[in-house]
Order: C-alpha cells, then sequence, then structure tokens
C-alpha cells in the first residue's frame, strides 16, 4: 500500500514527462486524485486508534519490506505510526490543491512543472514511511531535486539564487546529518556484528551510547535536521525560498517539506537519543523560542506579504519543535497536531498571496490595500485563514499552539500539573508572547491589504484571464482547507485520540531516559512510592 | 581453471620471471593488441585503420576475460586483488575507447578523403590507440607489482604515453604546451617518489614489497623496525617521499598544479583518459605502499606511522578543500571538472586512512576508495563525453565544447547529451541514489569504523561545497533555455561518444542495486591476509595490519 503510494506519484511524472504538453495538467491532477484515493485506502487498512496493549504489540503498521543490498542490510522497509500516518494524509490532501491552485499560474514548460511536482510527493510520502535509515536519506535529500527545479525554473525574479541557497543550506546539513545517523550504524554494527539501517534496531542500539557520543550524534542530526524546519540561527534560506518559488511550490514547501525536517526531529532525535535530547532540552528551546520571538518581529516590519508568511514560518514551527521537547505527551500532541495545522493554515496564506500575485503582479504591502471592497470573497478567505494562523479559538491553529504551551509549562513545574521535564512556566510564557506578537502582524497585514482604502499598483488594468474576484477553482481550493481548519479546530479530538498512547509511549521514554541518567526527577507520585518501598 | 602459462612455456624449473609470468595473462594479451593495433594505423585502406579502435576494445574485453581466469597471488598482501582490478581497469578503458574515437588524424583524413595519397608517416591513429593500450598496461602492471623496480616501471609505463597522448590529441598549440607542462611536473614527480622508492631499500635491503615467499620484503622488514621500537628516519623518509611523488599521479596537493592547465590543453577524450588512468594507478599504488607500514594508525602498540596518518590526513582534507573551492572560481567546464577530480582524489584518500578495518564490508576503506575509483571512472567519463559529443564554431575550426554557455539547455535541443551531464553531474555531487552518493556513503562508513569522525566531516562539508559547481553543470542543460548558439552545436563525427557518455550515464543509475555485490567483490579483493614468510632470523610473519589476530 505504501509503495503504491510511492510509485503512482512517479508513474504519474513519467507519464506527464513523455505526453503532450496540453494534457500535463490533466494527468497531474489524475495521478494526485489517485494517490488520494489510495491514501484513503491505506488510512482505512490502518488501525488509527489503538490501545497501549496493540501498540506496543505493532507500533508500525502497514509495514513492507524486502532487501535492496544485502550486504548492508539496507532493504525497501516501509510502514507508519500515527504520526506519519496523518502526514501522509496532509501530503495527499494538499497535492490536488497544489495542482489545482497552479493552472492558471504556470503557462510555460508546463509539461517539466507538472512532472516535478507530481513526482515530490513520491519523495514526501518515501520519507515519512521509510523504516529504513538509508531509504530515509535517500527520500530526505531526493526531495531536493524537484524543489530547487521548481523554484529555479518558475520562481520569480531571483529564483536562481534562491534556489541555490536552498539546495545548499539543506544539502550541507543532510551531510552531516548523515555522519551522524551512519554513525549509529556503526555503534549498531559494533554492538551486534552485522550492519543493518532498520530504524527500530538502531533506534535501540543507540539508546546505548555513551551520553557524550549522544550528545554528538544529536549534535549532528539537528545541524541537519533544524535546517529542514528550519529552527534560528539556520533559518536564512527560508524567506528566499519561499517568496521565490511558485505558489504551489511555496505550499508545499511550507505544507509538507518542512515537516520533514520536524518529523525527522521525532523520528530521529527523539527516537534515538532521548537522553541527550532530556539534556539539552532546555537549549533546543531557547533556540525554538529565539525563533519564535525573533522571527515573529521581523514578520512585523515586513512589507512584502509571502516574505512576511515565510517568516510567520520559521515562528510558527518553533512552536512545534517547542513542544517536542517539552518531553510530556501534551507537548508532543501540540507539536504534531501543529504540524497538520501548519500545513493547512499557511499553505492556503500562500495560496491567497499567489492569488493575489497572479491579478496584481505584486506583493508588496505598500502598492496594494483595501481590497476587501473588490475582492470580497478573496478578502474573506484571507482574514479566515489570518485567524486560524493567529489562533483564534474554535480555529485549528488554537488548540496546536495551546496544546505546545501547556506542554512547556508543565514540563518540569513544580507542582501537581508538572511533569518531568525541564523547561517550565518561563518558557512558556516567553514563547506565549510569541502568539501575541502573531496577532499583530497577521492583523495588520489583514488590515493593510483587506481593508482600508482601495490602493492598486499604478497603471494596474485587469489584464489576467482570471475574474477580478476567485474564480470557482480557487474558491474550492481555499474552501477544502477551510473546511479542515474548522473541523480541527471544533473537533480536534479526532487527531488527538489517535495520538494519545503512540505519544504517551515515546513521551515515557524521553521521561524515563532522563531520569534514569538523574537529568530529570521522577514524577512525585512515583516518588513517594519509592521512598516508603525503602523505608520497610 | 588457472591460466598457467609455465606449463603452456613448457618451463620445467621455476625462473622467478616465467613464474612471475603466471599473472601477466591480461597484459600479455593487451600487449598483442598494442601491437597489433600500432601495424593496423599504417595501413594504407581506411577500413584497416578504423579498425584500431575495434581493436583496442576487443583487446581490453579479452584482457578482462583472462583476468577473470587468471591466477591469484599468493605472495601478495591481496592475492584476489589481481583479477578484479584488472577486470575493473578494462571495463573502463572499454569506454575509454568508445570515448577517444574520432579524437586523431581528423585532418589527416579529411585530406586524404580531397585526393591526397596516404602518407604512413603522417598517420598518428596507430601510435594514438596503442599509447592508450600501453598506458592501461601500465596499470594493470602496476596492479601486478609486487617489487619497488617492477612498481616503478609501471608507474611509468603507465605516464609516458599520455604525456604524448595529450600533445597530439589536438592541432592546438595549447595542447603542446600541456604536453610538455605535464611531462616536466610528471618527470619531477617519478624523481621524488623513485627517491622515496630508493630510500625504502636503503632502510629494507630489499625492492620486494612483501616478499616472496621464502626471503621477507619491506613490509616485513618494516615491522621489525617497527617492533623494535619505530620505523627508521630513513624508511619514514622513504615512505613520505613516496607518498608526495605518487600524489602527482592522483593530482592531490601539492602535486596538482598541473592539473587544470593539462585537462584544458588536451582533447576532452584525453582529459577524461588523464582523470582516470593515472589516478587509478596512484591510488593502487598507495595501497601497496602503504600496506607495508600497515594500517593499524592511532592504535597505540607498535604504530609508528602517526606522521603517515597525520600527512596523509593533511594531504586528504587540502586536497578536496583545494579542489572544490577553486572548481567555484572556474568559468571552463574542463577547468571546474579538472578541480572536480582533484577533490575526488581527497575523497579516495579517505578510504585508504580508514584501511582495510576489521574486514567488514562497510568498514574496509580499501573497498570504499576502489570502489569509488570504478563510480569516478563512471561518472567522470559521461561529463568529459558530453563536452567531446558536441562541436561549436570557432573562427572556422570545429572545437569541442568548454564554457557553461555550450551547455545551456542541452536537455531541451539534445537530450540524450544534456540529461548525461545532468546525471552524471548529480553523481559526482552525490545526490541520492545515484552511484556517486553509495560511494560516498561507503567511505562514510569506512571512516566512521575507523574512528575518523573529523575527516568524515571534512568530506561531508567538501561534499556540500561541491554542490556550487555541480548545481551550475546540473543546470545550465536542465534548467536554462536553449540559446541560438546552443542551437547550432554540431554533433562530433564519432557517434560512439554519444554511446560511451549514455553507458556511463545508466550505470550511474543501473550499478546502484548492484552496489552491494560490487562492494563485496572490492571488499574481497582488497582484504589482506597473512603471509608468512619461512622463518628466517631477521623476520617476522606480517600479521594482519587490522590487528584482530592479535
Amino acid at each position: 500500500m505504501l509503495l503504491a503510494l510511492i510509485m503512482v506519484p512517479i508513474v504519474g511524472a513519467l507519464l506527464i514527462a513523455l505526453g503532450s504538453e496540453k494534457g500535463a495538467k490533466g494527468r497531474a491532477m489524475l495521478t494526485s486524485m489517485v494517490s488520494l484515493a489510495v491514501t484513503g485506502v491505506a488510512s482505512m487498512q490502518f488501525d488509527w486508534i489503538q490501545d497501549a496493549a496493540a501498540h506496543a504489540a505493532e507500533p508500525i503498521q502497514l509495514a513492507m519490506s524486502f532487501p535492496v543490498i544485502a550486504e548492508l542490510g539496507v532493504s525497501m522497509s516501509l510502514g507508519v505510526d500515527q504520526v506519519a500516518m496523518w502526514l501522509i494524509v496532509l501530503t495527499a490532501v494538499l497535492q490536488p490543491l497544489c495542482v489545482a491552485g497552479s493552472y492558471s499560474a504556470i503557462t510555460s514548460r508546463v509539461r517539466t512543472y507538472y512532472a516535478w511536482l507530481t513526482v515530490l510527493p513520491a519523495a514526501m510520502v518515501g520519507v515519512f514511511a521509510a523504516r529504513d535509515l538509508l531509504l530515509f536519506y535517500v527520500f530526505f535529500e531526493f526531495t531536493l531535486v524537484p524543489m530547487y527545479v521548481l523554484i529555479a525554473l518558475f520562481g520569480s525574479t531571483n529564483r536562481k539564487a534562491a534556489a541555490t541557497k536552498f539546495f545548499l543550506y539543506t544539502f550541507t546539513g543532510s551531510i552531516i546529518a548523515l555522519a551522524g545517523l551512519v554513525y549509529v550504524a556503526w555503534f549498531q554494527s559494533r554492538l551486534t556484528g552485522d550492519w543493518t539501517f532498520d530504524i527500530g534496531l538502531l533506534a535501540q542500539a543507540a539508546q546505548v551510547m555513551s551520553p557524550q557520543e549522544q550528545a554528538l550524534v544529536m549534535l549532528a542530526m539537528l545541524i541537519g535536521f533544524a535546517v529542514k524546519v528550519p529552527l534560528f540561527p539556520v533559518h536564512t534560506w527560508l524567506p528566499l525560498a519561499h517568496t521565490e518559488a511558485p505558489t504551489a511550490g511555496s505550499v508545499v514547501l511550507a505544507g509538507v517539506l518542512l515537516k520533514l525536517g520536524t518529523y525527522a526531529i521525532y523520528r530521529f532525535v527523539l527516537g534515538f537519543v532521548p537522553g541527550a535530547v532530556v539534556e539539552y532540552a532546555a537549549a533546543i528551546a531557547v533556540l525554538a523560542i529565539i525563533g519564535i520571538v525573533y522571527a515573529g518581529l521581523i514578520c512585523w516590519v515586513q512589507r512584502d506579504v509571502k516574505k512576511l508568511v515565510a517568516y510567520s514560518s520559521v515562528s510558527h514551527l518553533g512552536f512545534c519543535v517547542l513542544g517536542m521537547v517539552a518531553l510530556n505527551s501534551t507537548g508532543l500532541a501540540g507539536s504534531v497536531l501543529y504540524m497538520i495545522n501548519h500545513g493547512l493554515s499557511t499553505g492556503a496564506l500562500f495560496f491567497l498571496i499567489g492569488f493575489m500575485y497572479e491579478r496584481y503582479h505584486t506583493r508588496s504591502m505598500q502598492e496594494v490595500g483595501g481590497l476587501g471592497s473588490k475582492m470580497p470573497i478573496w478578502a474573506f478567505f484571507m482574514g479566515f485563514f489570518a485567524m486560524a494562523s493567529v489562533g483564534l479559538p474554535g480555529l485549528n491553529g488554537f488548540v496546536s499552539e495551546f496544546l505546545c504551551l501547556i506542554g512547556t509549562f508543565q514540563s518540569g513545574a513544580p507542582g501537581v500539573g508538572g511533569t518531568p521535564g525541564t523547561l517550565g512556566p518561563w518558557f512558556a510564557l516567553v514563547a506565549g508572547t510569541g502568539m501575541v506578537i502573531a496577532a499583530i502582524y497577521l492583523l495588520f497585514m489583514v488590515g493593510k491589504i483587506v481593508f482600508g482604502p482601495l490602493i492598486e499598483p499604478p497603471g494596474h488594468t485587469h489584464d489576467a484571464p482570471l475574474p477580478v474576484d476567485l474564480c470557482g477553482r480557487e474558491i474550492l481550493i481555499l474552501g477544502v482547507l477551510a473546511v479542515l481548519c474548522v473541523f480541527l479546530g471544533v473537533y480536534p479530538n479526532a487527531m488527538l485520540d489517535t495520538l494519545a498512547v503512540p505519544l504517551e509511549a515515546v513521551s515515557e521514554m524521553l521521561q524515563s531516559a532522563g531520569i534514569e541518567r538523574g537529568l530529570i526527577e521522577a514524577p512525585a507520585v512515583a516518588e513517594v512510592v519509592e521512598v516508603s518501598g525503602g523505608a520497610s | 581453471m588457472s591460466l598457467d602459462l609455465v606449463t603452456m612455456l613448457g618451463a620445467d624449473a621455476p625462473n622467478v620471471m616465467v613464474e612471475k609470468l603466471r599473472f601477466l595473462g591480461p597484459e600479455i594479451v593487451l600487449f598483442l593488441a598494442t601491437c597489433a593495433v600500432m601495424v593496423l594505423g599504417l595501413s594504407p585502406q581506411r577500413a584497416l585503420r578504423q579498425a584500431c579502435a575495434l581493436v583496442a576494445g576487443g583487446g581490453l574485453l579479452l584482457s578482462a576475460v583472462v583476468a577473470q581466469v587468471s591466477p591469484v597471488m599468493e605472495t601478495s598482501l591481496f592475492p584476489q586483488f589481481l583479477p578484479y582490478a584488472k577486470t575493473l581497469i578494462a571495463a573502463v578503458g572499454v569506454l575509454m575507447v568508445l570515448l577517444v574515437t574520432g579524437t586523431i588524424d581528423r585532418d589527416f583524413e579529411a585530406e586524404i578523403d580531397r585526393g591526397r595519397p596516404f602518407d604512413a608517416i603522417r598517420s598518428n591513429r596507430g601510435e594514438f590507440y596503442a599509447f592508450l593500450l600501453f598506458s592501461l598496461t601500465g596499470l594493470m602492471l602496476v596492479v601486478t607489482a609486487d617489487d619497488l623496480v617492477w612498481l616503478f616501471l609501471a608507474l611509468e609505463l603507465t605516464s609516458l604515453p599520455t604525456y604524448v597522448m595529450v600533445s597530439i590529441s589536438t592541432k592546438r598549440a595549447r595542447s603542446q604546451e600541456a604536453g610538455v607542462k605535464y611531462f616536466f611536473l610528471g618527470a619531477l614527480g617519478a624523481a621524488v617518489f623513485l627517491y622515496g622508492f630508493a630510500m625504502l631499500y636503503g632502510a629494507t635491503g630489499t625492492t620486494m614489497i612483501w616478499g616472496d615467499g621464502t626471503e621477507p620484503g619491506i613490509a616485513q622488514a618494516l615491522q621489525v623496525q617497527m617492533a623494535a621500537g619505530g620505523l627508521s628516519p630513513i624508511a619514514m623518509l622513504g615512505i613520505v617521499l613516496s607518498i608526495l611523488g605518487i600524489c602527482f599521479k592522483i593530482a592531490a596537493v601539492p602535486m596538482h598544479f598541473y592539473t587544470p592547465d593539462v585537462y584544458e590543453g588536451a582533447a576532452s577524450p584525453v582529459s577524461a583518459f588523464l582523470a582516470f588512468v593515472p589516478k587509478a594507478a596512484g591510488i593502487i599504488a598507495l595501497i601497496y605502499l602503504l600496506s607495508t607500514v600497515g594500517w593499524q594508525w592511532g592504535a597505540g602498540e607498535g604504530s609508528l606511522p602517526d606522521p603517515v596518518r597525520v600527512l596523509l590526513w593533511t594531504i586528504a582534507a587540502l586536497t578536496m578543500t583545494v579542489g572544490n573551492v577553486l572548481a567555484i572560481l572556474q568559468t571552463s567546464v574542463k577547468r571546474v571538472l579538472a578541480y572536480s577530480s582533484i577533490a575526488h582524489s581527497g575523497y579516495m584518500l579517505v578510504g585508504l586512512i580508514a584501511g582495510p578495518g576489521d574486514g567488514g564490508l562497510t568498514s574496509n576503506g580499501l573497498a570504499a576508495s576502489m570502489f569509488y575509483l570504478l563510480c569516478y571512472g563512471f561518472m567522470n567519463l559521461g561529463t568529459f563525453a558530453v563536452l567531446a559529443c558536441l562541436e561549436r564554431d570557432e573562427n572556422g575550426e570545429r572545437v569541442e565544447l568548454e564554457t557553461f554557455d555550450d551547455l545551456r539547455g542541452l536537455c531541451a535541443t539534445r537530450p540524450w547529451v544534456g540529461w548525461t551531464m545532468v546525471l552524471c553531474s548529480a553523481s559526482l555531487l552525490g545526490v541520492p541514489p545515484l552511484l556517486g552518493f553509495v560511494g560516498k556513503l561507503f567511505l562514510f562508513t569506512s571512516a566512521i569504523s575507523a574512528g575518523e569522525i573529523a575527516l568524515v566531516i571534512v568530506l561531508g562539508v567538501n561534499s556540500a561545497v561541491a554542490a556550487f559547481y555541480y548545481l551550475r553543470l546540473i543546470g545550465a542543460p536542465m534548467l536554462e533555455s536553449p540559446t541560438d548558439h546552443t542551437r547550432s552545436l554540431q554533433p562530433a563525427e564519432s557517434p560512439w561518444r554519444v554511446v560511451a557518455g549514455v553507458l556511463s550515464a545508466a550505470s550511474v543509475i543501473v550499478l546502484v542495486p548492484f552496489s552491494g555485490v560490487l562492494i563485496r567483490v572490492s571488499s574481497e579483493a582488497t582484504s589482506p591476509v597473512e603471509i608468512t614468510v619461512e622463518a628466517t632470523a631477521s623476520a617476522a610473519p606480517i600479521e594482519r595490519p587490522d590487528g584482530i589476530d592479535r
């Protein structure tokens, strides 16, 4: 099933590349719909809500495996847990929207565009589904190639530089991450005598490493994955890449590609070196919080709307990482929820900006404003998704942001509600200002381009082959995203219920690793039991 | 079955020379082909002259077959290495022959078409192919070498023909200049490592590398020295000078200066040849030389060659960095590829520093280096083939491609050539899942196994730096739109060059699933064995360099 999910886009991309220029977008849409259908079937086969015993017995579902390079223990090994499955669903849902969103924007080299856009989900699903380290790495790196082409060929004026910067940053980071990952594989081979790249086996072996080794491996992995997230201070490629990328490119980039980084942190940093994570949780959290606040402040002064949304991604993904290092299941759940929510709401914002750009050919807040009077439907969606992004209660962003902050607050907090961890109320307080800043800059943006007197670029005539306001196709795209935002905002338990058991297991593993190394204290209740046991 | 030349020649009493002939089957086949080619090239009939390439290619294929059935060399530290390395050389050699077709005698043949009588003196075709085969023969002889004198002669047989090949590859003056430059610096390099060899002889009193089963060789003598407290200064100097001299062959810092000028001056097919053949010779010679002092560095006991490790480490790090950084600054594609060739030498040295490890597939650095050499052979050949496949018009003269502008939009105008460039450059960069990535992965695993974490980081950062210029090589054909200039490019006369390029590009993908098999073969070939020398007073049996039997 998962293999089919990877193969369908590849076959589709080949068909597009070999077919006619005219039928390219039809075939791309068909491929994405087939993928969506396959994902639907896969998610029906998938046991979403497992109880603890079932999860312990079968943490990875839909597993399949056959050896590729048997000599090295490399295999085509796929399988997903709940987190990965949600991300695959997100990928599958966004893909048809991205294809539809490009219909009018891309007019030249159509075949090339759709072929690369179509092959992208294959690599992304591959990353989420890989149960073999090398397979993961191959897919992780391979996402660079289509994205590089999409930015370099179809971006705006400064596209070459943006694409190169994007490629170099991520490529450099991932090679260093590879060194860390290979080190784990080597360590495992020294323990057992056999080389394997099976993620499950490596995760077990990695926990035996000495604290110092763990710390170094974590550093190597973080350097690689933090670039992708992006975490302060290696976020500088993102605004440029986002701004220059074509609309669908930005949507995929923000929607799914950034999640490769957070997913990799969840899977490898948390999964392989929990002890080191506990040890350095506070340091990572500080970086995340700097990202949240600093990127938020940058957003405030942006006059380029696309850049503003791009920086807001840096800020938002900071919450995502913060939730992970809170070490408790609340924070983790918020973090995973955030990955999905950010994909929906920021993806929608990029669509909106893209639709505006197609009509006005500018992204500057100084050149356009007050579009509410001219494009009411567009303005409605702009307001709606800005609210979702800000975290208005009732919409999706609120739940995840709130859970991340609660998790941070509880982590290491004294008293009854506290969980073992190293963060605490102060971290939550500072990170919370990020929410306020987000409200300021997003509302500022909405106020500027939606409300107020109508400003249009000088000499603007409506020449785009599009209606003045959104057309049906565009409304459909945004409508789908809006429905999902409301649904996840009103009923987040649809996701939280499925995540509870697996994330509880992860947080227990993290906390026990920390307690074992004496970095954090066991929960108060457990301590009492231990004391009484010692006395008797 | 083994090809036993001793019995074939009817020699009853095994004589040392005849004994060694047993291993020389592939070389003898190649030599015969060389002689045939030399004569054929002087033939007045054009069809016969054109058969040169066919004979050369056939000879290489035959030698690959002979290499497969030739005996293993029991006295070598790497008995299985001979058949493996010679097959590898022959395989890349066949592609090289495809690529060099149509390089030589173009004006001469054109004149004959216009009615000029054939003049044997002016025909270079036979010599050119003969030199090419001589050089490959020399490379195979390097593989067979178990003696310093032999090694020196073989290395020089590899290099000397290439000096001529560079000079006669085009009619332009800069080819002559490149040839002369290459010759003088090559002579300097040869002098340096010959001096080193002489020192080694002085320090040990023998020229045999691992002994011949009865007498101890340099390896045994140096083991004794190390056991007795350390290498003598003269032996150390010998090793160091040998390494530095051989750096010329592999185009490593500090002997890399000639590379861009020579590659630029020679015709692209010859540059491709230069980037592979002498490099392979140098890497193999280094493996042999380093095996005499072992790979136990840093392990503590009996591991005096720490200076050697530091030296190699520095050379490797500098070579990678210099190659990659200077490549970024170039405007000529050939110069970029020349610097990239320097950088790749640095990568291969990482495997040598890691050494054979504990015998595991992934920890054997020698196997990783040899595997990377094979990968590099294909990738590099593909990129140079693209430059050689097309020709542009320069003042009425048809010359091969050289600048990035020449490559613009090739994927659209000439898809086979364009995508060859994209795939081979991406593989050189190490984009997964292409062959170059697998090659680097093995270097990674072996270096990490040997504890060379810092070197792995240097390698990683360098691979990333290399992205700067490889992205240009990928982007020019794939992302740019074709210009009038690139539309006006004409295909080169020989269609076989495209075949060579496309075959290399295909191998970059097709070989990936077989990389496990290849690395296993490579690892078997480079796993050192224990050599016993019948006990003499001064000789101790050489131990496995990894020290696992201790």
